[in-house]
């Protein structure tokens, strides 16, 4: 599968996800700058973290309007697979092509730590070959990653198994405690309808390097490869 | 000194006036010039210095730019070693080879004075300047520490202080996407109004792509790239050489604003840059932009430039020569191109969307020619206005001060032993010197990179990995201030010893050190002999530990106006920032416990000594005493008995033992997994003084009772004293069989203490 890191001038994750899927999982990986508009042929768009344009408006309010972003609109709307992480889901959600919002911490305050998080469903690409009681233990890093919807956006959700990943406590209780910055069901992550557009605000690819003793990461994009392969 | 006040009482009606009239001394004084300076200024020039002419002397003498009062004791200082790629001074950060190709860039600067009025732009203009001091070598950041000072943390001025700090530096490296790695932050009513801001930046590099810091070949273009030129920051190196006082809000406008967003274009920009070869030189605009960068890059060989302020892309309209000149505007680099070259270099910029506009260009014969509307606005030579040039040199002079007479007199037996010292220890782990910075870093992003190898291996010093080679990077920021009050001399060389134990104790091999020397008011001969004697303990634990100074900065004018008293200056506050290469990133060694009933040994000799301690200070509320227990040749042969324990594979954990004493190491061991320890105490040496003491030198560790022969072998082959201090339980906190409460509990102490005041929860 061909995996393209779209770069805004504000990315800073996107040469770790490109680490990640180049180095250690062995995928092609392609760079995909802000101003062009041609995805080179990719399979799978990988909107990384960081603070696209600077964010000073609202985190991937600008960024939705860049030339690379139509592209990425069009190839999401014609079924391919788009993945936004911590800003890249900020981004997909202001582009309209996942549902709801995110919105500040409720301490107002930026959380970068470990926190863990469940599968919620495993009717999507990146949570098929996870265990369903698995706990994984993912890092986060944000000041706006508040997840909210409205009463009927959030019933439809849960109707349709949008919901991937929901953060829980070490031994995978859901509850308040749990929840790092105020989510609404301790959403931590969610797909579109059609199931090809994910986002999440957890770093899947600072829990992927063997190096740093933690690669619970991995698992989610290992069940990304292993069912596309098997789509195929 | 009022600096700022100028541009008030000075109204320049035409270019004319500021062009023709001669400044007078009034105006130099009110600039912080002294009458011998602004006569020397006249013999420079043979003849009277016009107004912008006397504010670039006067930014470039300052004592931030020119080291005036500081640079004969600094040059005492140990700058060569075996690993050191550039000398101190030569270059924006010093560069340290690290093996297999890789040089690493470093540097911690002092971002005080901005803080204590504005803490939020304060530290994050922080942090944006010591990454350009980085990038602009050509490495690109992946590392940041920083160590911070406040009063206490009761105090409302205070809590303001560290939220806007701690909220600067956070969205500013947050946002320019390089992790927090390590970092240390210390509460002394000393520092009450005048706050302690020391940043630091880690960069890697391949050798041989370094960017010099110079200018060379008349004819050669010079360019301004990055942000546009302002008003904010005019004088910041003035503001910053002189005392913060009640009319230091006046100042305000001294502080600069930061754009991290900028930061992080120019830093890619940069980076594209120093892969061609279109550059002859790059150094970024800090303190006293324009004038500082042209005359530091000029003076460097010998050439001129002539530049033409009109070209200056500006912010605001009708800006006058001395304010372009001095502007402090953030995210800004002078470039000197190779001629012919130009459009790579515009064409780079054009990219990330940067202004790189033509300013001017390089002259034979050391001549720096500002031009404006076509006329020449200023016209001085560049090697007379930098440090190791024309700028003056001072020998000031110092006076121990009573106190440190007084401190030799503290008697260990004057002190009441307390009954309960399970509750003492449990008051000590909730106390903000103490406890857990966790509300401060979790604020800041710590993982970013994908390179820090202690998220979930905690060492004593921070590891990142060097992608793509075997070894990794250790780096740590160290003071403990109230040693140093309390003897300048022993007190900086256990900063230096306790930055090189914690980079041992990480499986580290000390490189180099990079410092931030803030101290008070230099013209104060008692703070003059901290300052003295602060260097001369700095330069005897470096040549002992072969780690060079690569450069840093001082900071001098820091002191706290006590209410209705006279201001004190500030503990003498030296912070060592050093760097060291774990040769084999597997053998990076870790801190926390691994299982119950495992032994803890101690590795140096427990002393009847509490002085100068957290417990002594906090507890007791005894400030007179002298620095704790340290004897150089002892540390080191620890530290070298550490590193044979860690190569041979006899432990699974080290943690030295530092503030808080050997309880507090024990607690910090025991939290990442919940373990607690049951040990027995040293009958040669009080109780307190064993569990709170803080002398130096000692290293606690934690084995496999499988390797417990061979451990004891190898410590008494090395001649190091030692102890087996007891084993690792499952979380009970045992001390000579008397029961000191449960691990899980002290975290819940020692985890929320300072988020607990902070939240006005306590």
């Amino acid at each position: 599968m061909k995996f393209g890191v779209v770069i805004f001038p504000g990315s800073n994750c996107d040469e770790d996800l490109i680490y990640t899927f180049e180095t250690i999982l062995g995928q092609e990986v392609v760079r995909l700058w802000h101003k062009d508009t041609d995805l080179q042929g990719v399979d799978f768009v990988l909107v990384p973290g960081g603070f696209s344009y600077g964010d000073y408006l609202r985190s991937g309010a600008i960024a939705r309007f860049s030339p690379i972003m139509e592209s990425v609109i069009e190839h999401c709307n014609n079924g391919g697979y788009a993945m936004g992480i911590c800003n890249g889901f900020q981004i997909l959600c202001e582009a309209g092509l996942l549902p709801g919002t995110l919105l500040h911490n409720t301490n107002h305050k930026f959380i970068c730590k470990n926190v863990y998080l469940k599968p919620a469903t495993r009717s999507t690409i990146c949570t098929a070959a996870l265990d369903s009681d698995e706990v994984l233990n993912i890092p986060i890093a944000h000041g706006e990653g508040r997840y909210y919807a409205s009463q009927e956006v959030l019933k439809q959700l849960n109707e349709n198994q949008q919901v991937i990943f929901r953060y829980c406590d070490k031994d995978g209780v859901f509850n308040k405690e749990s929840n790092p910055n105020g989510s609404l069901e301790n959403i931590a992550g969610v797909c579109n309808e059609g199931k090809n557009v994910f986002g999440m605000m957890p770093h899947p690819e600072r829990a992927a390097d063997e190096w740093l003793r933690n690669t619970d990461g991995r698992k989610i994009f290992d069940s990304i490869l292993a069912s596309v392969a098997v789509a195929k | 000194m009022r600096t700022f006040a100028l541009s008030k009482q000075h109204q320049f009606s035409t270019m004319s006036t500021l062009i023709h009239e001669e400044s007078t001394l009034e105006q130099a004084q009110d600039l912080g010039l002294l009458p011998e300076e602004f006569e020397k200024i006249k013999e420079i020039l043979g003849r009277t210095p016009n107004f912008t002419e006397l504010s670039i002397f006067s930014i470039m003498w300052s004592e931030h730019c020119s080291y005036k009062n500081s640079i004969k004791w600094l040059k005492t200082l140990p700058k060569e070693g075996p690993h050191l790629l550039v000398e101190a001074g030569q270059e924006n950060a010093g560069l340290v080879d690290i093996g297999e190709g890789v040089a690493c860039a470093f540097k911690i600067e002092s971002h005080n004075h901005p803080s204590a009025l504005e803490p939020y732009q304060g530290a994050a203009t922080g942090v944006g300047g010591i990454n350009r001091d980085i990038f602009t070598m050509g490495a690109r950041p992946i590392a940041q520490l920083n160590s911070l000072r406040f009063g206490k943390l009761d105090s409302n001025h205070t809590q303001w202080l560290l939220s806007g700090v701690v909220k600067g530096i956070g969205d500013y490296g947050n946002a320019f996407g390089i992790p927090v790695l390590g970092g240390e932050v210390f509460f002394d009513e000393s520092y009450s109004s005048n706050p302690l801001v020391n940043a630091m930046s880690v960069g890697i590099m391949n050798a041989d792509d370094m960017i010099s810091a110079t200018s060379r070949g008349a004819g050669n273009p010079v360019y301004i790239v990055g942000s546009s030129t302002g008003k904010d920051g005019i004088n910041g190196a003035s503001f910053a050489s002189k005392d913060i006082t009640e009319e230091s809000a006046e100042d305000l406008p001294s502080v600069q604003v930061g754009d991290p967003f900028q930061e992080k274009l120019l830093l890619e920009a940069t980076l594209e840059l120093a892969k061609t070869d279109a550059i002859v030189g790059m150094q970024d605009m800090g303190a006293a932009g324009i004038t500082c960068s042209t005359s530091e890059m000029s003076a460097n060989e010998g050439f001129g430039m002539t530049i033409d302020l009109d070209k200056v892309p500006t912010r605001q309209e009708g800006m006058l020569p001395f304010e372009i000149l001095l502007s402090e505007s953030q995210e800004r680099m002078l470039v000197v191109v190779k001629k012919g070259q130009e459009k790579v270099v515009e064409d780079i910029f054009e990219k990330w969307d940067l202004n790189a506009v033509q300013i001017g260009e390089v002259t034979e014969g050391g001549m720096l020619e500002y031009y404006m509307h076509g006329e020449l606005v200023a016209k001085v030579p560049a090697h007379d206005l930098v440090l190791g040039g024309g700028a003056p040199v001072y020998d000031r002079e110092y006076r121990e001060p009573a106190y440190f007479k007084k401190n030799q007199e503290f008697n260990i037996d004057d002190v009441e032993e307390p009954s309960d010292l399970a509750a003492v220890g449990m008051e000590l782990l909730g106390n903000p010197n103490i406890a857990s910075k966790r509300w401060v870093y979790e604020q800041y992003d710590s993982m970013v990179g994908t390179r820090n190898m202690s998220t979930n291996f905690p060492s004593d010093a921070g590891v990142a990995n060097i992608k793509g080679v075997k070894s990794a990077l250790a780096m740590t920021v160290d003071c403990n201030a109230r040693y140093v009050h309390n003897d300048p001399k022993k007190g900086t060389a256990i900063a230096v010893a306790e930055a090189a134990r914690n980079i041992v104790c990480t499986g580290g091999e000390p490189s180099a050190i990079t410092n931030c020397l803030n101290f008070g008011n230099p013209y104060n001969p008692e703070v003059y002999w901290q300052f003295v004697n602060a260097i001369q303990g700095m330069g005897e634990a470096c040549r002992k530990f072969e780690t060079p100074v690569t450069g840093g900065n001082v900071s001098f004018y820091n002191q706290t106006a006590m209410e209705g008293k006279e201001a004190v200056p500030v503990f003498p506050t030296p912070t060592i920032g050093m760097i060291g290469v774990v040769k084999d990133k597997n053998k990076v060694m870790s801190l926390n416990f691994k299982e119950k009933g495992d032994l803890i040994f101690l590795i140096g000799e427990s002393r009847d000594d509490i002085a100068s301690s957290e417990y002594l200070a906090s507890i007791h509320k005894i400030k007179e005493c002298p620095a704790p227990y340290f004897d150089i040749d002892e540390e080191y042969e620890v530290q070298d008995a550490v590193k044979t324990l860690i190569a041979k594979g006899l432990i699974n954990a080290a943690h030295d033992v530092a503030d808080g004493g050997l309880y507090t190491a024990l607690v910090e061991m025991g939290l990442p997994n919940r373990l607690g320890f049951d040990i027995t105490g040293d009958a040669a040496v009080r109780a307190d003084a064993f569990l709170f003491g803080e002398a130096q030198g000692r290293v606690v560790v934690s084995l496999d009772g499988s390797n417990e022969e061979a451990i004891v072998e190898a410590l008494t082959e090395k001649g190091v004293p030692f102890s087996l201090l007891g084993h690792v339980t499952r979380g009970k906190m045992v001390v000579d069989d008397a029961h000191f409460g449960f691990i899980d509990d002290a975290v819940e102490v020692y985890n929320n203490a300072i988020g607990n005041i902070m939240e006005g929860k306590s």
